[in-house]
């Protein structure tokens, strides 16, 4: 019961990153547009969100600055791809590459401090509850900040009219600027809510997976949360669940190593990505659910005529 | 000019709109009375589509004015253009495949009206109008004339004083205009005016009050089209008299086929596909044989077996100049002076991004030997055939060599056309020869075809456009289901019985017989 409890634990710790930067990057790619660039703003996230955290003392603070270095990534993502144009698949290779770079600079002198973990928000009564209670109760803010964001998006992309026009704009940039909606405009606040999420992702890594800051401490996770969204076919429901099979399958790793069980990490370190061609695989079968759930205009520029 | 009374729904006067040094449209006036259905002619790049994105707000005018009820206004942008009640139905339909009727309608609606309730107000509107559409259907599985329908009833759900319709048509069935024009005379008696625009005459003089001509971005004269002929409407868009192709050529010689084609079967290549069945017949120096076809028949499958994109197991099928060529390939067959025009302009035809005159390599450079220089591509030469090409078949273009996709379609056929027949070939087969071409470009493409049949080679013409057929061709023969009709002259035919061998009811006595 006690490692059914911890193991369970760390599955929960280990998929919030990850269902954070792809419920972002599921509205990003719902905009139309794919911004390859989540794993150098998580990075960015992760070194912000450190450094913040560190040197004011106040892990929200750390939060706070997770959020705005990944929106600080985004907007020079959305400056180049959106305005100027430029190839969506290119600039998000580049973000990655520029993001990693920058944040080992930034937090070279800063490696192995400790950080500083925000506290867990214990609900009187609730986290008392046996197993339930501390599993899903007394939690780190991420965490809940995970599940309102994507109950928040299933609100808002199948709810809301802006969601709806969000939707639209994805689909077909041409036929929504010729009824009079800024397309620009709707996926530049995309992006930026993708930069924040994936931000805040980084945050939780070096505030609550791993309190401390260490050269390239995403590993990769940027990729796996862009695999989820097109795992989850743009879904936010199956981007929570598969966060959290992706989040098992890391942690199951671990623990299968440690318990000698004879199949190689690689292999199962590559499995959410095995898992992401099959379902590609299966959802590309039925052309007419393709169509349906995949952003039709996903990867490409858009320039209003005159 | 008219004054412009309070009587007046719109005016316009002097909208000019220039993009560089091209003056697309030039001091246009226009005005629209309440309840009127008013065209706007003019042939593909005369300017319609910019003066109507002016009046939409979707492009901003350099100069003039719009009142609107008598009141000058500006229009910024669409929304602004919904806001004062214009309302427009789009050629290249503005929809959203992956979302639902109501989604679509909900999207261009301004506010945030629950999508349940637009469901049923927009039902009710098709229904009151006779445009049925289910609101919970999704786009990507609708008909085009139910997506069609879901722009119209978008547009009239927001109330709109005037709607404009840019070429709606175009994609329509006749059946499916008929219905078109019957909900546009009830909005018109309804008070609302419509601004029509097509290069459909016949269409415009069955439908339209008034008529307003556009041609190279200015108001070239109005008219009332029932008072008019098609001819003398033409006569205005094009500003020269449209000559009515001519027919003087030799007499057919039934010798020696120059096409021939043996008991073709084929089964479809992929489930969308149409199986050829027994089809065999033979095409004469001098003759122009049609082949009539609604579109989905087999048309575009016989057409790449005769071209030789898809080749057949017996060389003997397919005979060109009384030589087996099923077994060849394209190259093979145009190097023995066949020469075929595809259906599609744009990625068939032509390759959209590239310059014309590089496009003239793509079906040229292995059969004439002087756009090459040893291996290499002779730039230099293609330019001169391209400027060859651009003087005989009159192609209007904006640069010297601009891409294929820069050209209206009447402009860019004109230019496959002169492409392909400009060196004498003896056989042309040609898929859709004007479709989707303006009047002027079409008349020149079928007397372009008659000359060439005149000269003494054999044409094949392949068209959904039975006027077309009865105009140019000698035989006439109906494709459906895979099955060729028996070949019969023109003149001992019509179109009730071409019609009827097209939905395939002459082709089942052939059959059992």
């Amino acid at each position: 019961m006690e490692l059914a409890l911890a193991v369970l634990v760390t599955i929960v710790t280990a998929a919030t990153p990850l269902l954070l930067a792809a419920t972002g990057e599921l509205v990003v790619e719902r905009s139309g547009v794919l911004n390859l660039g989540v794993e150098g703003m998580m990075v960015m996230g992760a070194v912000g969100g450190f450094l913040a955290a560190y040197l004011s003392g106040n892990p929200f603070l750390g939060m706070l600055a997770g959020v705005l270095f990944g929106m600080g990534m985004a907007l020079l993502f959305g400056f180049l791809s959106l305005t100027l144009a430029t190839n969506q698949y290119a600039t998000g290779l580049a973000l990655t590459i520029i993001g990693l770079g920058l944040a080992s600079l930034i937090g070279e002198p800063f490696v192995g401090r400790a950080g500083i973990r925000p506290p867990h928000l214990d609900i009187p009564g609730l986290s008392d509850i046996p197993f339930v209670g501390p599993l899903l109760f007394g939690r780190d803010p991420f965490f809940y900040i995970s599940l309102a964001l994507v109950a928040g998006v299933v609100w808002f992309l199948f709810y809301t009219k802006p969601g709806l026009t969000l939707r639209a704009v994805g689909d077909n940039h041409q036929s929504a600027h010729a009824l009079g909606i800024k397309v620009l405009r709707y996926r530049y606040l995309a992006v930026l809510f993708g930069g924040a999420c994936a931000g805040l992702a980084g945050a939780q890594l070096s505030l609550v997976y791993t309190p401390q800051w260490s050269e390239n401490m995403t590993a990769g996770r940027g990729w796996i949360a862009l695999a989820l969204v097109v795992f989850a076919s743009w879904r936010p429901m199956r981007v929570l669940v598969g966060a959290y099979l992706f989040g098992a399958v890391s942690i199951g790793q671990l623990h299968a190593q440690a318990l000698g069980i004879p199949i190689p990490s690689q292999a199962l370190t590559a499995l959410p990505y095995a898992a992401t061609i099959v379902v590609l695989v299966i959802i590309s079968q039925n052309r007419r659910l393709t169509m349906i759930n995949t952003p039709a205009s996903l990867g490409k520029s858009f320039v209003p005529d005159r | 000019m008219t004054p412009t009374g309070p009587d007046m729904l719109l005016s316009l006067r002097g909208l000019s709109k220039s993009f560089g040094t091209f003056k697309a449209n030039d001091a246009v006036d226009l005005d629209i009375r309440p309840g009127e259905i008013h065209a706007l002619l003019g042939e593909n790049g005369a300017g319609k589509s910019t003066f109507v994105k002016m009046l939409y707000g979707a492009l901003q005018p350099d100069a003039g004015e719009i009142a609107w009820r008598g009141t000058p206004v500006a229009i910024p942008s669409p929304a602004h253009a919904r806001q004062l009640g214009i309302g427009m139905v789009f050629q290249h339909f503005s929809l959203f495949e992956a979302l639902t009727v109501a989604e679509n309608v909900a999207v261009a609606l301004p506010g945030d009206i629950p999508l349940r309730k637009i469901a049923s107000d927009l039902e009710q509107v098709s229904r009151a109008y006779g445009l049925p559409l289910r609101a919970n259907a999704r786009v990507y599985d609708l008909s085009v004339g139910q997506r069609q329908r879901i722009e119209i009833v978008r547009c009239l759900l927001q109330e709109p004083d005037l709607v404009i319709m840019d070429e709606p048509t175009s994609v329509l069935t006749p059946q499916e205009c008929e219905d078109l024009f019957g909900v546009l005379r009830k909005l018109a008696s309804e008070g609302k005016a419509i601004l029509y625009i097509s290069h459909k005459l016949e269409e415009v003089r069955a439908l339209c009050e008034r008529a307003t001509i556009l041609r190279h971005g200015k108001v070239v004269g109005s008219c009332i089209p029932r008072d008019e002929t098609a001819g003398s409407i033409a006569r205005m868009m094009v500003g020269a008299d449209i000559h009515e192709v001519r027919h003087a050529r030799a007499e057919i010689d039934r010798s020696a086929p120059l096409l021939s084609v043996n008991g073709l079967s084929l089964p479809p290549r992929d489930t969308f596909a149409t199986a050829l069945k027994r089809i065999s017949f033979d095409l004469y120096p001098g003759e122009i044989a049609g082949i009539a076809g609604i579109a989905g028949n087999g048309q575009s499958e016989l057409f790449d077996v005769l071209s030789g994109e898809e080749t057949v197991a017996r060389a003997d099928t397919v005979s060109l100049l009384g030589e087996p060529v099923g077994t060849r390939d394209i190259a093979a067959r145009r190097a023995m002076g066949a020469v075929f025009i595809s259906e599609e302009r744009l990625g068939h035809a032509t390759v959209p991004t590239l310059a014309l005159s590089e496009n003239v390599f793509l079906t040229r450079h292995s059969v004439n030997p002087g756009l090459r220089r040893g291996q290499l591509l002779d730039r230099a030469a293609a330019r001169r055939e391209l400027d060859r090409i651009t003087e005989t078949m009159d192609v209007r273009k904006s640069a010297p060599d601009p891409a294929a996709q820069s050209l209206s379609g009447g402009n860019l056929q004109k230019f496959i056309v002169g492409r392909e027949v400009l060196d004498a070939p003896k056989v042309i087969v040609v898929n859709q020869p004007t479709w989707g071409v303006d009047a002027g470009s079409a008349a020149s493409i079928r007397q372009t075809l008659i000359d060439l049949a005149a000269g003494g080679a054999a044409v094949l013409v392949i068209s959904q456009d039975l006027d077309e057929l009865f105009e140019i061709a000698d035989t006439l023969a109906a494709i459906a289901e895979g099955h060729l009709s028996p070949f019969v002259p023109a003149s001992q035919t019509d179109r009730n019985a071409i019609g009827l061998k097209m939905s395939g009811v002459a082709g089942e006595e052939h059959r059992a017989s």
